[in-house]
């Protein structure tokens, strides 16, 4: 019998394993090969080969040269940076609210909130451009973060005020039982609480602001705001006649990596579960 | 420690709602009184506005003579054990229970001092590493309780705080809490909807329906001495039996039979001005197998014969239940007492009493039995208005 049992939980976990292998190469052979074109010399770029025949990292020394390169990643990290900053404290103070007190309007807040997060964004794209150019906010780094902040808004007002709801209401009544005033109730009993889902937000309206390339080649015309996605659509090779696939290449890695890295150095703190405890449930 | 008192202490929610009206209790220093009743009476509501968790609409709010209406939670220190308990999950106990230490600025030492004086009063020090999330219902009782007690507050608020645990470590936290109250001597409002905790806890009982106070007063006063018929119904377990009758000629027309009224009642009845049709209450305690009972006591009570539908052998007493014919008394009391003890529309039809008789007893289910009451004991009720026609001051 106990044979019989551990025969089929191995035969499971090896099925399961192989979907897992499944997964995981399907996933990852499309950065793997950007990864491998990025580390190939200029001329086994076109081999086909998956792992490179001449290792090289010429490809990155050639970006980092370029002032088009290090200008964008500049402005990339910047824009990203401000707009998931004044996103995530706006986004908190309005998810506190709506999950926390009773307003007029609350129901179209956030019937509003949701229209915004489905409404195409290429449909704006023209209107926008307009009103930046006349407005003067065209091609500078406000003129990207204003639409970013709209439409990552929603989503972190959404993310949030789940979080938000998960803490039991009763912790802040006890906080304040205990001598906290409001502030010190938010600040050292709510706020640490919803600090995973903050956190959480904060990464998803970074991603969202990092990989966007719509409104990034739309509203920008020169260096002085152009950011990543949409400066590795201008890159050109040392001459006309030359690919620059290497580059390109060598280029959508480095802006990878501060995706990974952001969620790695995160994903500690993103811990589901963090107020079981408080009350019995 | 204090003294506080609610003066015509009124809630009324934005929407009209009226949830507590014309509160008027002075819980004396030191004193341990129970609001009691059932869900939607008033009494979290009540216990919210002494803490300060919600506004008081009128009246006023005095801790040791002065009025605190305005002051927020904070400001009128008062220690507050809620029914989820409320721990801090992301700090150990230690933290929880120094919270309000630091809160309140408290130099190092002495939060440690005070922590782990009431972790040793709390048989929690073991414990004090362990995040909450980690700890048995008991012991997260206790943290709470620990995280009251820490600050020496001028009042314990305790919002249900043993609904909770299970049957067995309810009983037991019940004794703790009542021990720790005496050992303290602070002043302690406990909101309960379990009519046993308000009658073994409490100096003295508040009993509210419906967002008014029904009665205050000790327990054995509230159980000997209902005010009305839904203080006579909620108190005690077997409750009250019920009977509707007829009061003709100092005699008392029931389901069980006519009786004559003994001279205290007719006394008592006829000073209220007692209607003809009333409802009648005795205690299953006040009947007894009438072949244990020699005549004279016999002759003070009336006895019956009924068949005994359920016989329960509890050891020291047998509970027999019988069911009258006739209709059942009824009266708004009665309906929301039944509501609330969810023995609505049992669909049965008569009165269903119960009787406590003593162990010797004789009775067995199916057969007739012989049963005699005191009639002494008697409390009648004004079927209009559920008020205590036998009520003496």
């Amino acid at each position: 019998m106990a044979l019989i049992g551990a025969t089929s939980k191995n035969g499971a976990r090896a099925r399961w394993a192989l979907l897992d292998f499944v997964v995981v190469v399907y996933a990852l052979v499309p950065v793997l090969w950007i990864v491998s074109l990025s580390l190939k010399s200029k001329e086994t770029i076109a081999d086909g080969n998956f792992i490179p025949r001449s290792w090289t990292l010429q490809n990155y020394v050639d970006i980092f040269r370029t002032s088009e390169f290090l200008r964008a990643l500049v402005n990339s990290i910047g824009i990203a940076i401000i707009a998931t900053v004044i996103a995530v404290v706006l986004g908190t103070m309005a998810a506190y609210a709506i999950a926390r007190l009773d307003f007029p309007g609350k129901q179209v807040l956030v019937g509003v909130s949701l229209l915004i997060a489905m409404f195409p964004q290429v449909s704006l794209v023209s209107p926008l451009f307009e009103m930046e150019r006349s407005l003067g906010l065209f091609d500078t780094w406000p003129g990207l973060i204003l639409p970013y902040i709209t439409f990552a808004l929603p989503l972190a007002i959404y993310t949030l005020s789940a979080f938000f709801r998960e803490i039991p209401w009763e912790l802040e009544k006890a906080a304040k039982m205990d001598g906290a005033t409001p502030a010190q109730a938010f600040r050292r009993v709510i706020a640490p609480l919803a600090a995973p889902g903050v956190f959480t937000t904060a990464i998803l309206v970074f991603i969202f602001c990092w990989n966007d390339f719509l409104f990034a080649i739309s509203l920008t015309s020169t260096e002085a705001s152009r950011t990543v996605p949409a400066a590795l659509s201008f890159f050109t090779g040392s001459s006309q006649f030359e690919d620059p696939t290497g580059t390109i290449s060598a280029a959508a890695v480095v802006i990878t990596v501060p995706i990974i890295l952001f969620v790695l150095f995160f994903q500690r703190r993103i811990v589901a579960g963090l107020t079981s405890g408080a009350v019995k449930g | 420690m204090a003294e506080i008192v609610l003066d015509k202490v009124t809630k009324r929610y934005p929407d009209g709602a009226l949830a507590v009206s014309d509160v008027d209790i002075t819980i004396a220093d030191g004193e341990f009184i129970i609001l009691v009743g059932p869900s939607g009476c008033g009494k979290s509501t009540t216990l919210n506005m002494i803490a300060g968790l919600e506004d008081i609409t009128e009246g006023e709010l005095r801790i040791d003579g002065q009025r605190v209406n305005e002051r927020a939670p904070k400001d009128r220190d008062i220690a507050m054990v809620f029914q989820s308990y409320a721990l801090y999950p992301h700090m150990s106990v230690r933290e929880n229970m120094a919270f309000p230490l630091r809160l309140a600025k408290v130099d190092n030492a002495t939060v440690t001092k005070k922590v782990e004086e009431a972790a040793k009063v709390l048989d929690l020090t073991q414990h004090l590493d362990r995040k909450p999330g980690n700890l048995s219902g008991g012991q997260r009782q206790r943290v709470a309780m620990g995280r009251a007690i820490v600050r020496n507050p001028k009042a314990f608020l305790m919002d249900e705080p043993l609904s909770n645990l299970d049957a067995k470590l309810r009983v037991q936290m019940r004794t703790s809490v009542s021990k720790l109250q005496r050992r303290l001597g602070t002043t302690t409002v406990y909101v309960t909807h379990d009519q046993t905790e308000a009658m073994t806890l409490g100096d003295r009982v508040v009993v509210m329906r419906g967002g008014l106070v029904q009665q205050i007063g000790s327990p054995q006063s509230l159980y000997e001495q209902p005010k009305n018929l839904f203080v006579a119904g909620f108190i005690g377990s077997p409750s009250m039996n019920f009977l509707p009758a007829t009061l003709e000629n100092g005699e008392v027309n029931t389901p069980l039979g006519a009786f004559p009224l003994t001279d205290r009642v007719r006394g008592l009845v006829e000073a209220a001005n007692a209607p003809r049709e009333v409802i009648i209450g005795l205690r299953p305690e006040h009947f007894e197998d009438a072949t244990l009972l020699d005549d004279t006591e016999r002759s003070r009570g009336g006895t019956f014969t009924a068949t005994v539908e359920v016989l329960e052998s509890m050891g020291s007493d047998k509970y027999a239940y019988f069911t009258l014919e006739g209709d059942a008394a009824t009266s708004a009391e009665l309906d929301e007492l039944a509501a609330d003890a969810g023995s609505h529309d049992t669909g049965d039809a008569g009165s269903q009493i119960v009787t406590r008789l003593s162990a010797a007893s004789g009775a067995a289910e199916g057969a007739e039995a012989q049963v005699w009451f005191d009639a002494d004991k008697l409390q009648v009720f004004d079927p209009g208005d559920g008020r205590n026609l036998t009520y003496a001051d």
